[in-house]
């Protein structure tokens, strides 16, 4: 298992898990290898990996290291 | 009277009023007034997923057919404003977002300095700012020239609703801009609205207001007719403002003039 820090919580998650599994089990969606929901529509879903932005196109192939810090964020009611 | 789509950048603007979702925990109520204020262009803060935001207002716009603007309310500092408009983004997949940069939490008033340099790091990345600004005329051409798409002058300090504290500064603001200039912060009453575009605003963005008011509904409705009426009386050309009265009435034919009471 890896633990990473997910929106300040530690997160376990399977060894050589990507991005595309830390979004699935925080959003608790199933996720295609391009990060698009299998049940349809839009996920509204940004990472930051230590700091930088991933691109939806990167999780994929961007491995998590243990000690890894992920901000997973969202559109929310705001002025 | 046909009111044409405003031009922000490569985006094209059909309703003057824009919208803020905050303010309101009833999201059928805010459906509601979202729908009644005619709006299409509608305002989101990101903040971290939780459980909580599965029924999220990102999904009832994007049902609505509602443009959504992302801001990066909460931000102190140009890395954070340039980290959240990269995330706003990468999730909702635009390149339009509202720069809000404050200065500290009491007065929630924009930092300038903050504010313009994320401006033209924004710019440099591609993004299409609206940027939140104080009602300095100044401030506001050096963020034009920074490359704000539109620049958004507060017209009180947010949530308010003193309504526009600085009329004359934010005319001057208008009549210099060379980009659309969006009221943003502090109206409280549709007659507000109505001054904000008859000073030359291009169009108001209202949360509070409507969000906070005792019937949403209703008062998205009076915004919607109160840009409305803006705009029909911005174009109509009023009357010069004069110091002394001048009668509309024909000063002949008068029955008792006045020197027959002596």
């Amino acid at each position: 298992m890896t633990s990473v820090r997910i929106n300040d919580s530690d997160v376990e998650l399977p060894d050589q898990a990507s991005v595309v599994d830390a979004v699935a089990h925080t959003t608790g969606r199933e996720l295609t290898s391009a990060g698009a929901p299998v049940d349809g529509g839009r996920l509204g879903v940004a990472v930051a990996l230590d700091g930088e932005v991933v691109p939806r196109s990167r999780w994929a192939v961007t491995e998590l290291s243990a000690g890894q810090d992920l901000e997973i964020v969202t559109a929310v009611q705001g002025g | 009277m046909e009111i044409a789509p405003l031009s922000i950048g490569d985006y094209s603007l059909q309703s003057r009023l824009i919208m803020g979702t905050g303010g309101i925990t009833d999201l059928s109520a805010l459906e509601k007034a979202l729908v009644q204020s005619g709006t299409t262009l509608t305002t989101v803060a990101m903040r971290r997923y939780s459980p909580d935001t599965k029924t999220s207002v990102f999904s009832m716009l994007e049902r609505l057919g509602i443009d959504v603007l992302p801001n990066t309310a909460g931000c102190y500092t140009v890395k954070d404003t340039v980290l959240t408009a990269e995330l706003a983004r990468e999730a909702l997949e635009t390149d339009l977002i509202k720069v809000e940069v404050i200065a500290d939490e009491h007065t929630l008033l924009p930092d300038v300095i903050e504010t313009l340099e994320a401006t033209e790091q924004l710019v440099d990345r591609g993004f299409t700012p609206l940027v939140y600004t104080s009602d300095d005329p100044a401030v506001a051409l050096r963020l034009e020239q920074a490359g704000a798409a539109a620049v958004m002058p507060l017209g009180a300090p947010i949530g308010t609703g003193l309504g526009i504290l600085n009329p004359h500064n934010i005319e001057l603001i208008c009549s210099r801009a060379g980009v659309p200039v969006v009221l943003d912060a502090g109206i409280g009453a549709a007659s507000q609205a109505a001054l904000a575009i008859e000073l030359g605003c291009s169009a108001v963005l209202v949360a509070s207001a409507v969000t906070r008011a005792q019937d949403p509904t209703a008062m998205a409705e009076a915004m919607r007719l109160a840009v409305e009426a803006g705009l029909h009386s911005a174009r109509a050309g009023r009357i010069p403002k004069r110091e002394h009265a001048l009668a509309s009435s024909p000063a002949e034919g008068i029955i008792n003039p006045l020197e027959d009471l002596t």
